[in-house]
């Protein structure tokens, strides 16, 4: 009798063995990070960080193919562009000192820097910069993406050792912002595996699946970076990102979660800045009930923009009001973001008004691997059903969210975040236009087909800014989607680190980072 | 009368949990999915007697309804294991032969695999994220292990006295194997049901677990537990709440199966 209580005790602790089974994964490796965290302890003295990161960099290391957010992010440390991105948004130029326009806006001229040099020493030339920009514009070498933006372009010139000429075939506004393309020694042909570009830190190793090193390049023709060291260290388990912060092991997170920068502690501060997406509960425009205007209404003003980010979000995040994010600045209106505030009676009166007046059933499908959205799609329920609106949430995977959402659009309403694949008004608002393939909440309005086109043929900055903020005011005021915010981006950064900037772009500078003394 | 105290200790706690999941179904101290923004991560107090999580929900709100589903879910699995389980079972024990054979060796390759694995290749094909469909799947797991302890009753009742009796005095085999035969395997087959149960709330925690099971902002026990381990350090006490009420369903309904089976062996 005592084997049969012993055998019930054992299926007991079998319980917490099958259970705990994530978590012993990250156990396990913790003498591993314990010895990590000595040679952090031993690279500290040297001025040395060991950054965590989510991936490993499998696509490629060199820039004209790597396609990974993840692989580009950090790579960001090592190459740079004729222009630089600043972390306020705008660019600054880089190997290029100086750039001129033409009058009919089809010439620009760079004069090259003096003494920027590769970090293999040589020097960088007008040569390098035809071949990387040729490079990316012919795509001709397996591998490498061809840059869309590149089509426009007759012909890349050098006309003297310092002095590159691009003649482009048609006026574009958007054109230099494509000049942040890496530039890359003409003669090297091992990009893929030892990477060689002009920023303040140099490659130095990669360990697949475990590490990349970086070192401070000391002929940086810039601010030199202020750490020696930098390893970046690849932490796929989330579960045991917060371990590894804790333990010591790793200094510095990026892309982490209110919960988990809850648990941190006195040892991290947290760095705040924007994900740069547009979260919203997308509505399938032409599934019913959301075929109907004022039922789209309703929603918006049934639901509390600042009470998600509050409960969800511990209150990090910024309510947005259409399909345009602030680290846009100019673009970004920011009166739309009030435009519907919580108003219960109002939302069952358009309800009734629609021929709902005791509301309905709807499903909201979210993608299963997205906590955030998942966390989100939560807070909408309870918000829905104080106008009587059932919504019942259904986690899908990821691929079936792509095929029968994204590009099926078989579904009534999805919380999802929509990125800008470049830093132009018309990467997130082309989708919305009547014909467009990737407008998968079928939205038609006639009206902003008429202003995306009105926008696209005016080479007027001002003028196609303004077009651009009527188009976004077009999708606020026929309730297109239910807008909810732009995800903060928390970065946990050790507190003995200091000066980390944040860019409204996915990159990760590390050069400004310093140890305080 | 010593073994009935497992018995008897066995159906009290289950009582007293059956009571409190019943009372959950009507009524909960909070709603459990009502959030408060103001009463994140509180720690187990009056107001709330296990805490608060990430959205200021009451756990113990969350507990009630969540042991519901869970036992729910683990009752109608059983259900259908027993009841599938026990015909499979009565038939090849009684008439044996080819049948019997066949079945039996579709039921070792159906015990080869994992169940967990198993009911993970059902809901894989049903779709995920639905009750329904993980009663379902594991239902279907269950089925073997019933068949497997009922043809042994059945074949080993098949030639004995009475059987044989009522055989010649003419009744038909629905009658032998319905009326005569079943009660009789029941000191068998109710510690196998308990047993069962105790496995359907594990394999359901489990399947909440990795994300298969019920959807959120429903509860299930399984489900809370994935939920709670990425808050462990801010509310520990989540992850043991429902952990201990896992614990608590499985120990006393296990009770009551041991019990079952001690009283079996002396009536026998």
């Amino acid at each position: 009798m005592k084997k049969r209580i012993l055998a019930l005790l054992l299926l007991v602790s079998l319980l917490g063995t099958v259970l705990s089974g994530c978590g012993d994964g990250s156990t396990e490796q913790a003498p591993e990070n314990g010895q990590t965290n000595g040679s952090t302890d031993a690279g500290t003295q040297g001025n040395a960080i060991t950054v965590g990161i989510a991936q490993d960099l499998d696509d490629s290391l060199d820039p004209h193919k790597a396609v990974a957010a993840g692989t580009k992010e950090v790579m960001f440390n090592v190459f740079e562009g004729l222009m630089k991105p600043t972390s306020e948004g705008d660019l600054t130029p880089a190997i290029a000192e100086s750039y001129e326009v033409s009058p009919d806006r089809l010439t620009y001229t760079f004069t090259l820097r003096e003494g920027v040099k590769f970090h293999n020493g040589d020097t960088v030339t007008a040569e390098d910069v035809v071949y990387s920009i040729n490079r990316c514009a012919e795509a001709s070498e397996t591998g490498v993406l061809q840059v869309e933006a590149f089509s426009v372009i007759q012909s890349v010139e050098a006309t003297d050792d310092h002095t590159v000429v691009i003649t482009i075939a048609e006026p574009s506004n958007e054109f230099i912002s494509y000049m942040t393309t890496a530039i890359l020694p003409a003669d090297y042909d091992q990009q893929d595996t030892a990477p060689v570009g002009t920023g303040p830190f140099k490659f130095v190793s990669r360990t697949a699946q475990d590490s990349i090193v970086m070192e401070k390049f000391s002929d940086y023709w810039g601010t030199p970076a202020q750490l020696d060291k930098v390893t970046f260290k690849i932490i796929e388990n989330a579960d045991s990102i917060l371990m590894s912060l804790q333990s010591g092991a790793v200094d510095l997170f990026a892309h982490l979660t209110s919960t988990q920068v809850a648990q941190l502690g006195s040892d991290f501060n947290v760095v705040e800045s924007t994900m740069n997406l547009v979260q919203a509960m997308y509505l399938n425009n032409k599934a019913a009930p959301f075929d109907n205007e004022k039922v789209r209404q309703a929603l918006c003003y049934a639901i509390d923009k600042q009470e998600i980010i509050d409960l969800a979000f511990d209150g990090y995040g910024s309510p947005i009001g259409s399909s345009m994010y602030p680290a846009f600045g100019k673009y970004f209106d920011d009166e739309l973001s009030n435009y519907y505030t919580r108003d219960v009676e109002r939302a069952k009166a358009l309800l009734a008004e629609a021929g709902y007046p005791d509301g309905f059933s709807m499903t909201i499908t979210v993608p299963s691997n997205y906590q955030p959205h998942i966390d989100t799609a939560q807070v909408l329920v309870e918000q829905l059903k104080a106008v009587g609106i059932t919504a019942e949430i259904q986690p899908v995977e990821w691929g079936t969210w792509l095929s029968d959402v994204y590009a099926g659009r078989q579904y009534q309403s999805t919380v999802v975040g929509v990125d800008a694949s470049n830093m132009t008004a018309r990467a997130l608002l082309e989708r919305f236009t009547s014909q467009a393939d990737n407008n998968f909440i079928n939205y038609e309005n006639d009206d902003y087909d008429a202003l995306f086109a009105q926008a696209q043929a005016c080479y007027d900055d001002a003028e196609q800014t303004e077009i651009y903020k009527q188009m976004e005011r077009n999708l606020t005021e026929h309730a297109a989607n239910v807008y909810i915010q732009d995800l903060a981006d928390l970065v946990a950064v050790r507190n003995t680190l200091d000066g980390l900037q944040t860019y409204p772009i996915y990159v990760l500078d590390l050069s400004t980072v310093h140890y305080v003394q | 009368m010593k073994q009935n105290n497992y018995l008897r200790t066995g159906l009290f706690l289950t009582g007293v949990l059956a009571v409190l999941i019943c009372l959950g179904f009507f009524w909960t101290p909070y709603s459990p999915t009502a959030m408060n923004g103001s009463e994140k991560f509180l720690g187990p107090s009056l107001r709330h007697l296990m805490g608060t999580d990430n959205f200021g929900r009451d756990i113990f709100s969350r507990v009630l309804k969540g042991a519901g589903t869970t036992a729910g879910i683990a009752f109608c699995t059983v259900a259908i294991g027993a009841v599938c389980g026990t015909a499979v079972g009565a038939l090849t024990g009684y008439f044996g032969g080819i049948v019997d054979e066949a079945l039996m060796r579709f039921n070792d390759v159906m015990t080869a695999f994992p169940s967990i694995l198993l009911a993970l290749v059902f809901i894989s094909v049903l779709g995920p994220g639905s009750k329904y469909n993980v009663i379902l799947a594991l239902g279907v797991v269950f089925i073997p292990s019933f068949a497997r302890v009922t043809r042994t009753a059945f074949a080993s009742l098949r030639d004995v006295n009475y059987v044989k009796s009522v055989r010649l005095m003419g009744a038909g085999k629905a009658r032998i194997l319905l009326v005569h035969m079943l009660p009789n395997t029941a000191q068998i087959l109710l510690p196998a049901i308990t047993i069962g149960f105790n496995n359907a709330v594990l394999a359901e925690a489990s399947m909440s677990y990795l994300g298969i099971g019920v959807t959120p902002p429903d509860a299930s026990l399984g489900y809370m537990l994935s939920e709670a381990q990425g808050m462990f350090s801010a509310a520990p006490w989540y992850a043991l709440g429902t952990g201990f009420t896992i614990v608590l369903l499985v120990f006393s309904v296990g009770l009551i199966g041991e019990g079952l089976q001690r009283r079996g062996k002396e009536v026998a």
